[in-house]
């Protein structure tokens, strides 16, 4: 129902719901490394000043594995806007993330 | 065996218990220990239950923690699931012996952007693993995640490092897993990841099913290969290992009474050998049934407790109808002494049936059992089938030193070589009941074909049922053979004529004899008469003579004096 509207180029749209971003990851894996280094990038380059990005690992706190329902990892969850989406993986493939994200390829120009 | 151990193959492979009847001892001990052991079958194949019952066993009997890993169900709908076999899961895990963690997945939730692994369910696990200290683990099941996550190549690579992982952890596995196409599970990993694979079937053959287990693999030691019914029930699953059974089974030289003296007669005087099997074979109508009621009834009246499984009629009818011969069976039951089961045929599957009885039998711990009558199986199972029934039945009571007697029909009368099921072969005592018709009437014939170990009669015994009960008697051999039922009481009849007119010509004769002897004797008697009567008369002219002779001499004299004085 609540579709987002495409992001214009080049002119971050503040009046939207900020993005509140989780991403689980297990250690210094390299897919956990990768996953942080891409998501950051993505949140720098697509939601710049609007958003939140939450970085957990999760042997910090095994107990989390099951409250989440965690399984694979990385794992990315995007609590806001609504509504809730779950991406795993390494975040190398942008344009899927991106388009679960609700965001446009085209936007970087 | 002079090869070299391996590793692997350490000299005896410890084992984890599973505390499920019967199936520890196919394995001869349980599942390997720190081992994953792979679980596969069918949709409602028991795969859960055992599975929980593997983990419940080791929490409840061997103080092995367990976690439970439930892909597909959540937890309190297992809780409720087992609630029903007094497992109480939600108390277990409040004290720490079982831990439930349901992994969610659901496909359309998640996104696959990039490369992944199953580190997140690698830490569920050792964190549940470690928080209760867990020696036992099931994962049930594992497929959905296949079905949860679609980068194939991916999940292969993990599940393989995780029964690596759970072999490091040492914890014993429990994996089950749907039955796949050509292969034992839909992906074909688990099995050969796996030490152990126990297949669980639901086996449905002329619409009655039969759950069947089989061992089909166990690296490191050796199983039984055979498969094996298990019965699902309200005390969960018990598998029944009867192939294993051995010919070593002790005997004994105690007899037990068959409840009619002249059938114990005919058995060389006391009846049947204690944990012997009797069969009594006949055609209908032929008081197979009541012969084998009989038997129960001085059983209990000898204070020997007993099972009667019956497969045609309800108790109640038993009951009733053996009143009619002066036999009261409701006493027995009431005394706690004999026990009904009765049970359609069809009701389960042969296996089943042989492993329903044995539980009963374990429970009630009975010295006889009457099985009436064995032949209606035949409707749930091939003769084969029963057969090996049949003998797996006999091996275990024997090995138990109980006396069974099965009752048998016998379809036709030519067929009294050979009972049905061919298991003249495996019983000690055959008694055999057969119609005798003649004159319009039929009668029962009862001899024993063979009894082992005895001396028995070989004599055809007519076989009546009255109203005060059993009774056996001989039969009469007449001109024109074996005499039964009126021909028989003619035959007593016109013997007793027989003897009755004898009786009366002996008298009839004697009589004349005395009347003859008197006739001669009164006879006698005139003669003497006469004698006397031609005496008197030979003396009278005697006399006369003399007299004659001594007047003439007189007169001689008077007339000389005469003369001489002239």
């Amino acid at each position: 129902m609540n579709e987002i509207p495409p992001v214009l180029p080049d002119t971050p749209d503040h009046s939207i719901e900020p993005y509140v971003l989780r991403l689980y990851v297990a250690g210094a894996s390299p897919n956990s490394t990768r996953a942080i280094v891409n998501i950051r990038e993505i949140c720098e380059r697509y939601l710049k000043g609007n958003y939140s990005l939450q970085i957990i690992d999760v042997y910090q706190d095994k107990s989390l594995a099951s409250q989440q329902q965690l399984l694979a990892l990385p794992l990315l969850l995007k609590i806001s806007p609504y509504p809730e989406r779950k991406f795993i993986g390494d975040m190398s493939d942008t344009a899927k993330l991106l388009h679960g994200l609700g965001l446009s390829p085209e936007s970087n120009g | 065996m002079n090869f070299d151990p391996t590793k692997i193959n350490a000299p005896k492979l410890p084992k984890a218990p599973t505390g499920i009847n019967g199936l520890d001892q196919i394995t001869l001990g349980g599942l390997p220990k720190g081992r994953p052991t792979l679980i596969c079958g069918g949709a409602g194949s028991g795969k859960t239950l055992m599975a929980m019952e593997f983990l419940v066993h080791g929490a409840q009997k061997f103080n092995e923690p367990g976690v439970f890993v439930a892909f597909e169900e959540k937890s309190e709908e297992l809780a409720q699931n087992v609630m029903s076999l007094g497992y109480d899961l939600k108390q277990l895990e409040q004290d720490k012996l079982i831990k439930i963690d349901h992994v969610h997945v659901e496909r359309h939730e998640i996104e696959e952007t990039g490369e992944y692994n199953l580190e997140g369910l690698f830490i569920r696990l050792g964190y549940a693993i470690d928080v209760i200290g867990a020696k036992r683990i099931v994962l049930d099941t594992l497929e959905s995640l296949f079905s949860g996550l679609g980068n194939q190549a991916i999940l292969r690579a993990e599940l393989r490092r995780l029964f690596q992982w759970l072999k490091e952890k040492q914890v014993t596995a429990v994996i089950t897993g749907e039955q796949g196409d050509a292969n034992l599970t839909r992906q074909g990993l688990e099995e050969y990841v796996s030490d152990c694979v126990i297949l669980l079937d639901h086996r449905i053959e002329n619409k009655v099913s039969t759950r069947i287990l089989r061992i089909v693999k166990y690296r490191g030691t050796v199983h039984g290969t055979n498969e094996y019914p298990f019965l699902i029930d309200e005390e969960g699953i018990s598998v029944l290992p009867v192939t294993s059974l051995m010919l070593d089974n002790d005997v004994s030289s105690n007899k037990i009474s068959s409840g009619i003296s002249t059938l114990d007669k005919m058995l060389g005087g006391t009846g049947f050998y204690e944990g012997s099997s009797i069969l009594v074979s006949g055609t209908a109508g032929t008081g197979k049934t009541s012969i084998a009621a009989n038997f129960a009834d001085q059983a209990c009246k000898d204070g020997r407790k007993c099972i009667f499984f019956a497969f045609e009629e309800s108790p109640q009818q038993i009951i009733r109808n053996m009143r009619s011969i002066n036999m009261d069976l409701q006493k027995h039951v009431d005394d706690g002494l004999l026990y009904f089961k009765a049970s359609r045929p069809t009701l389960n599957g042969l296996e089943l049936h042989l492993l329903s009885m044995t539980k009963m039998i374990e429970d009630v711990k009975p010295q006889v059992i009457v099985m009436d009558p064995i032949t209606n199986l035949i409707t749930v199972g091939s003769t084969s089938e029963v057969k090996s029934l049949l003998i797996r039945l006999i091996d275990y009571l024997q090995s138990k030193q109980i006396t069974v007697m099965f009752t048998a029909l016998a379809l036709k009368d030519n067929r009294s070589e050979q009972s049905d099921e061919g298991i003249s072969s495996l019983v000690d005592s055959w008694l055999l009941v057969r119609d005798i018709e003649s004159n319009g009437e039929r009668n029962r014939g009862m001899y024993v074909m063979k009894s082992r170990g005895m001396k028995h009669s070989n004599q055809v015994r007519e076989f009546l049922i009255s109203d005060t009960g059993i009774k056996l008697v001989d039969v009469f051999l007449g001109p024109g053979g074996v005499l039964t039922g009126s021909a028989r009481e003619e035959q007593q009849l016109l013997e007793k004529t027989g003897i009755a007119l004898r009786d009366h010509a002996v008298t009839r004769k004697d009589r004349e004899i005395e009347r003859k002897k008197f006739v001669l004797e009164s006879k006698i008697a005139s003669l003497r008469e006469e004698f006397e009567s031609v005496q008197e008369e030979l003396n009278k002219t005697y006399i006369e003579e003399e007299l004659k002779k001594s007047i003439i001499e007189e007169n001689r004299q008077v007339l000389t004096q005469k003369r001489d004085k002239q």
